[in-house]
């Protein structure tokens, strides 16, 4: 394509190269037309890259939130634990103590789950929200009550990222040996194989070592850093006061870097030792075992010889098994939510068949919640699309009619001038401060309830007038004054000749515009925070004076929020919100596409 | 009450069209004479009174009542409790009111109880009193229209005088809107001035700002209103901005008005504009959750440390989403430059390039520094992008891999944060005025920039 573009220029039977030839001149200049085509190009290139990924990012965020999962299980409506019967009436079954029940059901399964931590663990597993939706179920259906069902609880947000490999999988480390783990006189168990199976889990431990010895070493350079700083302090310091106390925390810094050198060395030091059984903490990789149908983790290991603890029930002692595997997990415990004994109790529901992967419904049918497994856009879609029917019926009409006044029916004088201007420069006025009006005066002085989608349609209603009169102007503009001067020739008064000629011919331009403007108006954020739109709110708005949130505010709402499982909510959140823009700009390109006449 | 009392308002007005539009067509079968305007207009004209009357008793009464009821039940309260201050005479108010209303209120006393049976019963009053005037005028209006139907009555002139006046408040209201906005904001602008005394230099020129830790007794420490700082942070990453925006907009512009062939247009264009789409809050998120993350991350692999709110991350997403405002501003000033200029520059054997060096960018360049002027009045102005992004504290430094904070950051952090409204009102309020100028001026020199442009070439 480069040759074609070089060789048409010397039309016109006009000698270029002979011009050329001497000075070498026009290659400069060509090359510098070159060069500012590539500029171009590397900007839309940049442009492009920018908005891939944008999307891309949002997309692979959002696709964590496509599913959601469930623990199927078996469990017995016990109306003692429950402390209420089939004749109790269903609003007070509903609230009845169905998290002891279900804590019960899952204690059971897990029989090894005593102490605290435990426990707490144990309940981690599955969603505090099942309860309530085991709950609402028997309510429904009193006749349960007593009897043993199936039902799906769904997983807590941290077994649910765990078991879309958020925290990374485990790894096989396909062990070959004959297994032997019998209990030893101090508690501990002793596990061994027939050949070096854990020599490849020593390795990554040591490697493990190595690495946390280098992170040491950067922290500890770090420091070298701070030392300087308050050495230049000192020097620089005024009274003798001051020189002392940055030359002691001058001290305390080497001191400091001094430790972590230390800790780094011994680290190596521990890593370099020839073939001693290394340690294996909660800040290194786990190495875990399962066998004789059950879990253990290793807290020491060797070649081939290893000491272990219990994370799930194991039948004792195994001798000379071949029934078992090894799975490493590269990310240390500590650095992740799940813990090892949560991997264990998930992958023991998971073989057990009893782990259900469902398409995420939820997330449209639940209102907002604190828990992620919970939270759907429910409220936010609703309180959005409120607030837009407000914004709507009162930006189109009073952009629409004061679109027709000015072009219409306004005198050319300095008062129609006026306005012009006023709504040129409030076309540019920075969201933020709609929302210091509607909070001043629509809040403040007319008393509109704070939250409420009739508040936040009106601000927006203000925002988006002047793009909604601007487009309008353009649009009956472009209907060509031969059309009005028809209608008055045979008598219309000029209000018809508006009303019944020209406006229905701008029409098309003028819903357009009107799209985009309200486009703008959903995805916009900030002046509804302003009117108290971020509130939390669990209820589904319905009416336009009830507390609410939108589609935006949500999504920066949750953006906020520690959890991780949170973040593909959001995105997937922002896709929706997306995917709304989207249709509206069909809508209003097909509008422009179908309706739009040219003179 | 409010609703059905518009709604009823409406079918009132619906009926008055029928009803009027009826009359006038047995008027005009009755054939005394011709009628001067068609029965559909005379049914207008008479829904039209119904709801001018309808609707505009309906607000005056309502705003009227709602202030009467105030008033007297505040006058009452002041009364009650001479001493207290007038803050907590509102709180009694709103209380009694949440409890007249069967919703929760903060504190319940005898005088709170006292105050919500006097509300509960003017508002009982306020209630009769509405509907019967809001309905008795609407049927009035209605009734006085209806009667003075004859062949002669110039319906369609009368309501047409009704319209264009509709028309025209319809068109003021872009007005009102401005007057609403600068009221609202000087109004807190100067209440934030005077609990400083006036001492405008400390809040332009300051460098502390942490304006609530100050506050006593409805003064604010001046030493604590610098918004220097806040200030400093919102041109870094506004320079940031432009620093990512211009050139690649700009070069976009030339490229796609002067290089790019048709096919290239029409994919380049639609993707600028869906950049142009993207809800700022999206853009945020971005900063937020990709961009800031990996700069930090890349920093720490070549030894800096980089705040993982930095500037840089901040700026350089403010700046893609500008990209295609920057881009769309200059295609249409570029392409508005007469094509004759073009011509004669190409016709004495200037390259594409040296043309748009030197003949169309000198052209145009009104345009594109007004298009530049407006972008950076919507980067300062922009909030949701420095809000996820950017950091909370005022930090003044030029260093874009800090943590600075913004003046729309701290309006967010000022009206969204725990203080008490009227308090935290003053400063948020006037950030936002000092906002609302400052794009204001950039606006009227971007557009007087460009009036000035199109006088050379129209």
């Amino acid at each position: 394509m480069a040759d074609s573009t070089a060789q048409t220029p010397p039309s016109g039977g006009f000698d270029h190269g002979s011009l050329a030839a001497g000075s070498g001149r026009l290659k400069q200049r060509r090359a510098a037309e070159f060069r500012l085509k590539m500029y171009g190009i590397i900007a839309i290139g940049v442009a492009a890259a920018a908005l891939v990924a944008l999307l891309g990012s949002v997309v692979t965020q959002a696709s964590k939130a496509v599913t959601e999962h469930y623990v199927v299980s078996e469990i017995t409506i016990d109306p003692e634990v429950i402390g209420v019967t089939a004749e109790t009436p269903p609003d007070e079954i509903a609230r009845a103590q169905f998290g002891d029940l279900t804590e019960a059901m899952m204690e059971a399964q897990f029989p090894r789950a005593t102490g605290r931590t435990a426990g707490r663990e144990l309940g981690e597993i599955i969603s505090g929200g099942a309860s309530f939706e085991l709950g609402d179920r028997i309510a429904a259906e009193p006749g349960l009550i007593g009897e043993t069902m199936t039902f799906e609880f769904l997983a807590s947000d941290t077994t649910d990222l765990y078991l879309k490999g958020e925290f990374g999988a485990l790894r096989d480390a396909e062990a070959s040996g004959l297994l032997t783990v019998f209990e030893g006189d101090d508690g501990d168990l002793r596990v061994s194989s027939s050949s070096n199976d854990f020599g490849a889990a020593l390795r990554q431990v040591k490697q493990h070592l190595y690495e946390d010895a280098d992170s040491l070493r950067t922290k500890a350079a770090r420091q070298e850093n701070a030392v300087r700083v308050y050495t230049e302090r000192a020097e620089k310091a005024d009274s003798e006061e001051d020189r002392q106390r940055q030359l002691e925390k001058a001290e305390s810094a080497r001191a400091k870097q001094q430790d972590l050198i230390d800790e780094a060395a011994a680290l190596e030091r521990r890593a370099a030792g020839a073939s001693g059984a290394e340690k294996v903490d909660d800040e290194n990789i786990s190495i875990m075992i399962k066998a004789g149908g059950g879990w253990m983790r290793l807290t020491e290991v060797n070649r081939a010889t290893a000491k272990a603890e219990l994370l799930t029930r194991v039948s004792l002692p195994i001798e000379n098994s071949d029934d078992w595997t090894l799975y490493t997990s590269e990310l240390p415990e500590a650095d992740r939510k799940v813990t090892d004994r949560q991997i264990a109790w998930i992958e023991t529901l998971r073989d057990q068949g009893r782990i259900k992967e469902t398409l995420n419904t939820r997330f449209f049918t639940a209102a907002d919640s604190r828990a992620p497994e919970l939270a759907g856009i429910r409220g936010a879609l609703v309180g959005s699309l409120l607030t837009m029917l407000v914004t709507f019926s009162l930006a189109f009409p009073i952009g629409v009619l004061g679109a027709i006044y000015l072009e219409e029916f306004a005198p050319k004088n300095r008062f129609t001038n006026f306005i012009e201007v006023n709504i040129n420069n409030l076309a540019a006025v920075p969201s933020i401060v709609f929302g210091l009006l509607g909070l001043a005066v629509f809040l403040n002085v007319f008393g509109v309830p704070r939250s409420a989608p009739l508040a936040g349609g009106i601000v927006l209603a203000l925002m988006t007038l002047p793009t909604i009169i601007i487009a309008a102007r353009a649009a009956i503009r472009a209907v060509p004054p031969s059309i009005r001067d028809a209608a008055l020739g045979v008598g219309a008064s000029n209000v018809q000749a508006s009303f019944h000629h020209v406006l229905p011919l701008a029409m098309p331009g003028i819903l357009t515009g009107t799209i985009i403007g309200m486009a703008q108006a959903l995805g916009e954020t900030a002046p509804l925070i302003m009117i108290g739109m971020v509130a939390f709110i669990v209820e589904v708005p319905g009416s336009i004076t009830d507390s609410a949130t939108v589609l935006p505010v949500q999504v920066f709402r949750w953006s906020d929020f520690p959890e991780r499982a949170f973040e593909a909510r959001t995105a997937a959140a922002i896709c929706v919100l997306l995917v709304f823009l989207v249709l509206m700009n069909l809508i209003a390109i097909i509008l422009r596409r179908r309706f739009e006449r040219r003179w | 009450m409010v609703f059905t009392l518009f709604a009823l308002v409406l079918v009132l007005a619906a009926a008055a069209y029928l009803a009027s539009r009826n009359r006038a067509a047995r008027v005009d079968a009755a054939g005394d004479a011709a009628l001067h305007s068609r029965p559909s207009y005379h049914g207008l004209h008479s829904a039209l009174w119904v709801l001018m009357a309808g609707l505009g008793v309906l607000v005056i009464s309502t705003v009227g009542a709602t202030w009467f009821i105030t008033s007297t039940l505040m006058n009452e309260i002041a009364q009650a409790r001479p001493d207290a201050p007038h803050i907590e005479h509102q709180l009694i108010l709103s209380d009694a009111r949440a409890i007249a209303d069967g919703r929760i209120s903060s504190g319940s006393d005898v005088l709170r109880e006292q105050v919500a049976d006097r509300f509960a019963g003017l508002d009982r009053i306020r209630n009769v009193v509405v509907i019967a005037l809001t309905l008795g005028a609407a049927i009035l209006g209605g009734a006085l229209s209806y009667l003075s139907i004859s062949p002669e009555w110039r319906a369609r002139n009368r309501s047409e005088t009704v319209i264009r006046a509709g028309l025209l408040v319809m068109a003021v209201i872009a007005i009102l809107t401005t007057i609403g906005i600068v009221l609202s904001l000087i109004f807190e602008t100067v209440r934030f001035f005077n609990a400083i005394d006036w001492q405008l230099h400390k809040f332009i020129f300051g460098t502390t700002w942490s304006p609530l830790s100050g506050v006593f007794e409805g003064k604010m420490d001046a030493e604590k209103v610098g918004a220097l700082p806040l200030f400093a942070g919102t041109l870094l990453i506004t320079l940031i901005a432009m620093l990512v925006a211009v050139p690649v907009g700009l070069f976009a512009a030339i490229f796609l008005s002067d290089f790019a062939s048709k096919t290239v247009r029409s994919y380049a264009k639609p993707m600028l504009e869906i950049l142009a789409g993207i809800p700022t809050v999206v853009y945020g998120f971005f900063a937020a959750i990709t961009v800031a993350p990996f700069l930090r991350d890349t920093g720490e692999a070549i030894g800096i440390r980089v705040a993982s709110e930095s500037a840089l991350a901040a700026g350089i997403v403010m700046g893609i989403m500008i990209i295609p405002f920057i881009s769309s501003l200059s295609d249409d000033v570029i392409n508005s430059v007469p094509q004759s200029l073009r011509d004669g520059s190409l016709g004495l054997g200037a390259t594409k390039a040296e043309t748009i060096r030197q003949v169309v960018l000198p052209a145009a360049l009104p345009g594109i520094v007004s298009a530049v002027l407006l972008a950076i009045s919507r980067a300062i102005g922009e909030t949701m992008i420095v809000v996820m992004a950017a950091g909370q504290g005022a930090n003044l430094t030029a260093n874009p891999l800090e943590a600075v904070t913004t003046v729309t950051v701290q309006i967010v952090a000022l009206i969204t944060g725990d203080t008490e409204a009227s308090t935290a009102a003053g400063p948020a309020f006037t950030l936002g005025f000092t906002l609302f100028v400052l794009t204001l001026l950039m606006n009227m020199a971007a557009q007087r920039l460009v009036a000035r442009y199109r006088e050379r070439y129209d």
